[in-house]
């Protein structure tokens, strides 16, 4: 165990009932902020700041091939580099498991829960659609970039628009005013488990010494549509049943700020 | 003849000339060309005598000998420990020098330190090629047990530690938290957990507005505001 006497100190405060940074258990930090339409040349841009902790994402709408087995359906590319300058313990180079790791909880999120009705972006049958392509780019990792990913990946899509498109070419210099329309809003809130106590929104300390985590994305009725289990701990059913409901919980309040 | 270009207190940038002539002598943060005294970094020119020398206003920690500081243990050697300085160099710190105990030959080195301990160390040198030897041999030079560690501008901490330790003695009896700044911008401490973050909102406060006049009173103050409430 690396961080020893870290995790020690952060234990005996979560038994003291606070934490590193002074907030409760299921509180997250101040301020969160969602800017829209951040980036001129993409079709959908956002920023979300989680505290310190800062994310752009991306959209870029490209017309393609469907897949032989969904002809009519159109797809989702969601893809994040962790860049060196947001975390000095990152690396240049391919995605290695944490990149690859995000992207896909994010891409999951939106995926299960049917946010995006894949059917609408068929543009012909059999021949051509719209891909999403989503971009997530940290830019300053100060702890849950789950969270932060896929609340900012969620307001891109919500700002993006259609280019041009007239059956042959897409001008991308030109934005239609129809919109990429969102059936669902699916957030995703990483509850985190330290020692016996479940924590929302742990910054990079927190993260060092994290149990286990489950990251828990819900739609606007509560309904569960995706999950990811990380950490080298187990959990038990009814653990796991507690950290949904703190999972849904926030996630209702988060569902506010967009 | 030589003559002194900047005034005292200014602001120089690197390359600039803060004097001329051969009997006035370069301080740190400058060098000399020919006759020329030229400002390595930006920074605030101090004036002393005949030296001149350059406070920087930001930047990273450069290793000095006999700096105290606090370190993390990176990497557990055959003869002893790497350690983080939180500068672009790490310390080699030799079992001789680690502990006044005895070691057996092929103990277990992470019973004395372990990966990512922090320990208060004293650099006893530093070569030009930026090879740094510390020693744990000393008062007040230890394992760090607990508690939490913090970075500051390492620029700032002459004005977290005050005149003879005064900013920092205040801000523990304030606090009640035990505290160590090391020279290297890392600062350690162990309280109860709404102290541990009075004493941190107090540091960065200081190092926040490190530059403003009174600025002992205006801590004071904020210390008896915050614990009243």
């Amino acid at each position: 165990m690396m961080y020893r006497e870290l995790r020690s100190h952060i234990i005996s405060l979560l038994n003291a009932n606070t934490r590193l940074d002074g907030r409760n258990f299921t509180e997250y930090r101040n301020p969160i902020e969602v800017e829209q339409g951040i980036i001129k040349t993409a079709e959908g841009s956002a920023r979300v700041k989680i505290g310190e902790t800062e994310i752009i994402v991306g959209v870029k709408l490209e017309v393609g091939e469907p897949y032989p087995d969904t002809p009519d359906e159109g797809t989702i590319i969601v893809g994040a580099e962790l860049l060196p300058m947001s975390n000095p313990e990152f690396e240049l180079g391919p995605p290695g498991i944490q990149a690859i790791e995000l992207a896909r909880v994010v891409d999951r999120g939106i995926r299960e829960s049917k946010a995006l009705d894949f059917k609408k972006l068929c543009i012909a049958k059999g021949e051509k659609i719209w891909m999403v392509i989503i971009d997530i780019c940290p830019i300053n990792d100060a702890g849950n970039l789950f969270d932060a990913s896929s609340l900012a990946a969620l307001a891109a899509l919500q700002d993006t628009k259609y280019p041009e498109f007239d059956g042959e070419k897409v001008d991308y210099k030109k934005k239609t005013d129809k919109k990429l329309k969102l059936e669902k809003t699916p957030i995703a809130v990483t509850v985190i488990k330290i020692g016996d106590k479940f924590i929302v929104d742990p910054d990079i300390e927190e993260e060092k010494v994290v149990d286990a985590r489950l990251t828990v994305s819900s739609i606007e009725d509560g309904t569960l549509c995706a999950m990811q289990k990380g950490g080298d701990y187990p959990l038990t059913i009814a653990e796991i049943d507690q950290m949904i409901k703190i999972g849904i919980e926030k996630g209702k309040e988060l569902r506010k700020i967009l | 003849m030589s003559k002194i270009i900047v005034s005292d207190k200014s602001i120089a940038v690197p390359g600039e000339t803060l004097a001329t002539g051969m009997d006035i002598l370069p301080g740190a943060g400058t060098y000399r060309e020919g006759e020329k005294i030229v400002a390595n970094r930006l920074g605030l020119a101090m004036v002393d005598g005949r030296t001149i020398k350059l406070l920087p206003l930001a930047g990273r920690y450069i290793p000095k000998t006999g700096d105290t500081i606090i370190c993390k243990v990176i990497d557990v050697s055959f003869s002893g420990w790497r350690l983080d300085t939180n500068s672009a160099y790490s310390a080699m710190m030799s079992m001789k020098d680690a502990t006044s105990e005895f070691i057996q030959r092929g103990a277990n080195l992470t019973q004395y330190y372990d990966l990512g301990d922090y320990v208060v160390c004293k650099i006893v040198n530093v070569t030009s090629q930026k090879l740094i030897d510390v020693s744990m041999k000393g008062p007040g030079l230890r394992k760090l047990k607990g508690g939490r560690t913090i970075e500051v501008d390492p620029n700032k901490v002459p004005r977290i530690i005050g005149k003879q330790g005064s900013m920092v003695t205040m801000i523990k009896d304030a606090t009640r938290c035990s505290i160590t700044v090391g020279q290297n911008g890392l600062v350690w401490i162990l309280g109860d957990p709404m102290s541990e973050l009075l004493a941190i909102e107090a540091i960065k406060k200081i190092e926040k507005e490190s530059h403003l006049s009174g600025l002992t009173d205006k801590i004071k103050e904020f210390l008896e505001k915050s614990i009243k409430h």
